[in-house]
């Protein structure tokens, strides 16, 4: 008998298994070369036969060299599931199958905590598909034509100020502004969130890019995008574009430097800052590039060498949220001449409502978007146990903020933003038409756009390898042949279809309701199957 | 669905004038109440207009609460109305024992004009809360020459118990706007029936308020009179009185307010950027939803508009002597037979029409 070693590892410890049919493989090795985690090779295998060709019985044995797919018995090179070798495969002899029994969480510490990338694996359980939009105009109150009739589908980004702040004085039977009030835009409530150049390759950012542009220029729908941090390439720094872009300052500052450098030759002003304070996926944690995405031209954006990249998990020398509005929000108000809104970034938390409480009463009236961050948002790296156990679902967490507000009468003034888990069942515009109705004026969205793009990771441990730079669709990964997989415009006119249907979607489900216009705080309009879901959010219970 | 009407005349007329502009219109609404304020009084009351009058309807017991709580808050009574009721069997109508029609003089130490105005809504507040405490009656109005009559029942059978039908000369106003329906969305509450009434703003809707938990969530915490919420219509009177008496903006503010132009058209617009930042800061008190609205102001002016999908109707007419609103032009056809029609304004969504205290029309588009 053959001694077996059970500390070595085997192909069944491995969370996906390959599933090889020999007979059908015709060995053209199309699989092993589209396999960027090298987790199958070609091998050469033994095989004996008996066979017999004359007429009468004359079994002969015969030894065979085949060549043959063999999955590798390797965590370093474990399959990812990603399927890029069965898209490949010209006769369906491969494919990956999910492993039930795998032991990789147990296995694979041996080097330090797990890392990798996407979103909870743990925690993605789906509060907002509990919720229907339940109270339908009819009769008396009728329902609007979502194709006929016109919607006013925009929201604020920026400081509201209460009705008796406005500068406003009576001059005969007109009203005359005294003075300028803080910089507000009127958005499109879908914001394209942070996710940097260097998480994302750079083409695939263009396309993020290249879709918001178009959605702005040609379908009127004004798309902001966030350029994660990191930076922005200073041609686009430079150009009329940088309307459309929400510049991203998190703790490591990246980029800033080349930001700053540019702003003499600003042509416009760019749609908004936002300041980054934690993320969702990974709160409390700071950003992560791995060394192996950090490739030229990302060194060049962020001004850095070749390294790992972390940035603190807080920004220092911020101790109190105070500080935080005085500091950095007066400072990048002032460095805009006061003339673009200025937003902050939390991951949603058992605090959020005290923070959003602190940014209302500040008295410089200076923050211009509170964004809440839930655990079900992605990140380009982050060790597991912070995307899985830590972190904070949204959908109660917009509701209890925009509550407080209304408690206190100043709901609308610092507009709320909510993201982590938009689309994460490819519906963005229930979710966000469901979240808008809980209070928020509009919502982020990264994961479902590089979706759009061609990622085929999920909450079910497929692919997640966004840390690796072997991103087997070219989206997350600086390695140029990798990257070559990605079809830019085809990518940005996917992401420009899915906003079209998105804004549609949304006024098949403001019609009905009756409204014209966004319907922030109408949860009266929202019923829940899910008793305990309607509680906690102040909604009607139906069965 | 419902009905609303308003007269404003030259001469002050009998409620049965409002009653002959509403009935043809029954087939809208379901003659499940009787609702009107008048002001600008005649008759009884015409001695008293300076004074402040207050309407209530309510038990025995309730009565002698509100004297009780009156004396103590030395409020003097100087004359009261209270009508004898014909108690015909068969009449529709759930009366109560007592409504009190009653003008007081104000305690002595209080003056201002201001202070007096919050005298007046605080003690209706106090009045209103110890009587649903209790329950024992309601107060509707408690304010100079305004008098307000609700009921439940036959709009019909409750102008006869009230002699309404009568012309006695006891009750005559230049302006009186009148609804003929109780609010039959919910249960029936008598004081969701509309007109609404605030510190000398009078607001009658038709149609229906779908940012009502929107707008009622905001306004709660805005004014202290801004209470009950029975009703989604009383959203568009607390925006009409803190639009014009709290933050005292122009009239022409209302509109933008209640039903904003679109962000595309306010791009186009000269004053662009007062009307984004009133779009942006009051953006709970947006009104979507089909309605049009009637309203009384404290300087006697009366006006009307209608929302901006124009799912509700209204029809101005008059004769020179008396201006009718109403939604349905039936009504005015039987009080104001001979008028010239082509003259008749059917405003548009974006139209506001204002008719001053000489009966002319002012109208201007948002
Ligand atoms: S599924 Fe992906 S990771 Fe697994 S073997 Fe195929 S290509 Fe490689
Ligand atoms: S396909 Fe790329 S972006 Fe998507 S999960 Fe895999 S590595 Fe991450």
């Amino acid at each position: 008998m053959e001694t077996i070693k059970v500390q070595d590892v085997a192909v069944n410890d491995l969370p996906w298994r390959i599933e090889y049919h020999a007979e059908r493989c015709t060995r053209c090795g199309s699989c092993v070369a589209s396999c960027s985690f090298n987790a199958i090779e070609v091998v050469v295998q033994r095989q004996s036969m008996t066979v017999s060709e004359q007429n009468q019985p004359s079994p002969v044995r015969r030894q065979l060299a085949l060549a043959i797919i063999k999955q590798k018995k390797d965590l370093a090179y474990m399959c990812r599931g990603c399927g890029m070798c069965e898209r490949v495969c010209p006769n369906n002899a491969i494919r990956p199958v999910r492993n039930p029994d795998d032991r990789k969480a147990l296995l694979s510490r041996d080097n330090g905590p797990i890392k990798r990338g996407g979103r909870t694996n743990l925690n993605a359980q789906r509060t907002l598909d509990s919720i229907i939009v339940g109270r339908i105009s009819q009769m008396t109150d009728p329902a609007l034509d979502s194709v006929r009739h016109t919607f006013d589908i925009r929201a604020p980004f920026g400081r509201v100020l209460s009705p008796r702040e406005l500068p406003l004085t009576v001059s005969g039977d007109k009203l005359e502004m005294a003075h300028r009030t803080p910089p507000v835009r009127w958005i499109y409530p879908l914001i394209f969130s942070d996710m940097s150049i260097g998480a994302l390759s750079t083409r695939a950012w263009e396309a993020v890019a290249l879709a918001t542009a178009y959605l702005n220029e040609k379908c009127n729908l004004p798309v902001r995008m966030s350029s994660g941090e990191g930076g922005m390439p200073v041609k686009l720094l430079e150009s009329e574009y940088l309307k459309y872009f929400i510049i991203q300052i998190a703790s490591g500052h990246f980029g800033w430097n080349r930001i700053i450098k540019a702003m003499p030759h600003m042509v416009t002003d760019p749609g908004g800052i936002l300041i980054k304070i934690g993320q969702g996926a990974k709160p409390g944690d700071g950003g992560l590039l791995p060394e192996a995405k950090v490739a030229e031209h990302v060194q060049a954006i962020r001004g850095v060498p070749k390294a790992t990249l972390s940035s603190p998990p807080n920004h220092q020398g911020l101790y109190s949220i105070e500080e935080s509005v005085q500091k950095m929000h007066l400072s990048l108000n002032a460095a805009f001449g006061f003339r673009v809104p200025v937003a902050v970034k939390c991951a949603a938390s058992a605090t959020s409502v005290a923070v959003y409480h602190n940014l209302l009463r500040d008295p410089y009236k200076i923050c211009g978007g509170f964004f809440i961050d839930g655990i079900q948002g992605g990140t380009g790296a982050a060790a597991e146990v912070s995307l899985d156990h830590t972190g904070h679902p949204v959908v109660s967490k917009i509701r209890d903020c925009y509550l407080s507000a209304v408690r206190q009468g100043l709901q609308g003034q610092i507009p709320l933003y909510g993201g982590g888990g938009i689309g994460l069942t490819g519906n963005a515009a229930a979710d966000a038409f469901k979240m808008i109705c809980l209070g928020a004026n509009g919502v982020f969205c990264g994961k479902v756009l590089i979706q759009l793009l061609g990622c085929i990771g999920n909450e079910k441990g497929r692919c997640n390898a966004c840390n690796t730079g072997k991103c087997p669709t070219g989206i997350c990964t600086q390695d140029p042949r990798l990257v070559k997989r990605l079809d830019v415009d085809r990518g940005a006119q996917k992401i420009v279809d899915y906003v079209l249907a998105f804004d549609k979607e949304l006024r098949k489900l403001m019609a009905p309701i009756g409204n014209s216009s966004l319907p922030v705080g109408r949860s009266d309009a929202l019923v829940s199957t899910d008793k305990a879901v309607a509680d906690k959010l102040g909604i009607q219970y139906v069965c | 669905m419902c009905r609303i009407g308003a007269i404003k005349s030259k001469v002050p007329v009998h409620p049965s004038k409002a009653l002959h502009l509403m009935l043809p219109q029954q087939e809208g609404y379901d003659n499940s109440g009787f609702a009107m304020v008048m002001q600008d009084l005649y008759g009884v009351f015409s001695q008293y207009k300076d004074k402040p009058l207050l309407s209530m309807a309510c038990t025995r017991e309730g009565a002698r609460l509100v004297e009780e709580y009156m004396d103590k808050h030395h409020f003097t009574q100087l004359a009261a109305w209270v009508p004898v009721p014909d108690k015909q069997p068969n009449l529709n109508i759930e009366a109560l024992p007592f409504y009190i029609f009653r003008n007081y003089d104000y305690p002595e130490f209080v003056k201002e004009p201001e202070a007096r105005e919050a005298l007046l809504l605080d003690t209706r507040l106090a009045l209103r809360r110890m009587l649903e405490e209790t329950g024992e009656g309601y107060v509707y109005s408690f304010w100079p020459d305004v008098l307000t009559l609700k009921e439940i029942g036959d709009p019909r059978d409750i102008a006869t118990y009230f002699h309404l039908w009568d012309d006695n000369g006891c009750l005559l106003a230049k302006n009186i706007i009148v609804q003929c329906r109780q609010n039959t969305n919910y249960d029936i509450v008598r004081y969701a029936a509309h007109p609404f009434f605030l510190q000398g703003y009078t607001l009658c809707a038709n149609g229906e308020n779908t940012f009502f938990t929107k707008n009622t969530e905001f306004q709660k915490s805005l004014f202290r009179g801004y209470i009950g919420f029975e009703s989604d219509s009383q959203n568009f009177l607390y925006t009409l009185h803190y639009v014009l008496h709290e933050l005292k903006w122009p009239i022409s503010y209302y509109k933008h307010v209640i039903t904003p132009l679109p962000f595309s058209e306010l791009a186009q617009r000269p004053d662009r950027d007062v009307l984004m930042t009133i779009r942006q800061s009051l953006a709970h008190l947006e009104i979507n939803g089909p309605n049009t609205i009637i309203a009384g102001l404290p300087d006697g002016r009366m006006m009307t508009c209608c929302d901006s999908k124009k799912l509700r109707p209204v029809v101005v007419g008059g004769d020179g002597e008396m201006v009718a609103i109403s939604s349905e032009v039936c009504g005015i056809n039987e009080i104001l037979p001979n008028r010239d029609t082509s003259k008749d304004i059917y405003p548009n969504e974006r139209e506001v029409v204002v008719i001053n205290q000489d009966l002319e029309v002012e109208r201007w588009k948002q």
